[in-house]
């Protein structure tokens, strides 16, 4: 006769991700690279952010990993550039996992010091969820998207360092509240902080530059 | 959300955790999932069917345990439970409040025979 009998698991569910984030996370350390997983809807402006900001970073050493569903499109523009990019396509998957982004470590061969961009599968809800061992996700909003957005899907901004607010030289034809979005985005999160940009005309660039520099400068120091 | 590829992180921990030949079968998981988590009950409990067929746990039993959700108030600095990431503190009224507690997704425990 089979006795029913208890087994205490008590482990998360995303743990095997968690481990496979610390891994990557310790390697990005010893490396002192600063890591930014970059997460938004899709065609809010990831990519055209991150060609432009190369583009003003110049000699500085970085890389980009480039997550889509499908097409090597986005790692082809950002290679375009000049930078080194790994194009990883999750299929039906909708977001990046730390493996996959650990095996993407492996091809890229970071140099020490440098920047690491990661770029994840357009959506406002998955990507939250999954650490890569970044530093910090930052949260690209486009101001054509709608100022409620925020509160939508407060999930992703809670998880953020940093929204930024692109495309703003749209902002004059599509009648936008910044205010409406900046009060929106510090009701999900207070601590988060906020630039807005254009990606197309370069407007507001020269302060996600300095936020970078500065996030990098204060990682080496440590 | 993602529910498939939770079941499936889901899968793994309950075969390494069932490995041992002298467990036949899972007849039962309790998870907790924490208010905030975004994880959809029905969602999960569908994918839970699918994932689990061929394991020990085929059929068994997914129990969810709802995890409240808390909040600290940068106003006053208390921390209050709350049922959504847009309550305001419900002891001074300050829309300033950093979640706490609410997206845990674990399992607990489980019955074995
Ligand atoms: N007007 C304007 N258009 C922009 C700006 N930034 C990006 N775009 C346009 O927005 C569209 C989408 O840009 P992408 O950079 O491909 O967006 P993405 O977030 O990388 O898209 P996915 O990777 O597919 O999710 C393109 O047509 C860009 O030219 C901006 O600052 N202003
Ligand atoms: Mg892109
Ligand atoms: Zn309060």
């Amino acid at each position: 006769m089979t006795q029913a009998r208890l087994i205490e698991v008590e482990t998360a569910i995303l743990s095997k991700n968690d481990s496979y984030a610390e891994g990557n996370r310790r390697v990005l350390n010893a490396l002192e690279v600063f890591t930014v997983n970059l997460v938004s809807s899709p065609g809010s402006g990831k990519t055209t952010l991150l060609c432009e900001t190369i583009r003003r970073l110049g000699d500085v050493p970085l890389a980009v990993i480039e997550g889509d569903q499908q097409t090597a499109n986005d790692a082809e523009r950002i290679r375009a550039t000049g930078a080194r990019a790994v194009q990883i396509n999750t299929g039906k998957g909708c977001h990046l996992d730390a493996h996959m982004v650990g095996h993407a470590l492996d091809r890229l061969r970071l140099r020490q010091g440098s920047f690491l961009f990661i770029e994840n599968v357009g959506n406002l809800v998955c990507p939250a969820a999954f650490d890569l061992g970044e530093d910090c996700k930052v949260a690209i909003l486009s101001v054509t998207e709608g100022e409620d957005k925020p509160l939508k899907y407060p999930d992703m901004f809670t998880a953020s360092r940093l929204a930024i607010l692109n495309k703003t030289d749209l902002a004059p034809h599509c009648d936008v509240d910044l205010d409406l979005y900046a009060a929106n985005l510090k009701r999900v999160n207070p601590d988060i902080e906020i630039i807005a940009l254009s990606a197309r005309t370069g407007e507001g660039m020269d302060r996600w530059i300095d936020w970078l520099q500065a996030r990098r400068d204060a990682k080496r120091a440590v | 959300m993602h529910e498939m590829s939770l079941v499936e992180g889901m899968r793994q921990i309950i075969e390494r955790a069932t490995a041992d030949p002298g467990i036949a079968q899972v007849t039962r998981v309790r998870v907790e999932i924490g208010r905030f988590a975004g994880v959809e009950t029905a969602a999960l409990t569908f994918a839970w069917d699918v994932v689990m067929r061929g394991s020990k746990a085929e059929g068994a039993v997914l129990e969810i345990i709802d995890l409240p959700g808390s909040a600290l108030c940068y106003d006053c600095g208390k921390i209050a439970r709350i049922d959504s990431r847009l309550d305001p503190c419900p002891h001074c009224g300050s829309g300033k409040v950093m979640p706490e507690q609410g997206d845990e997704m674990r399992i607990k425990d489980m019955e074995v025979i």
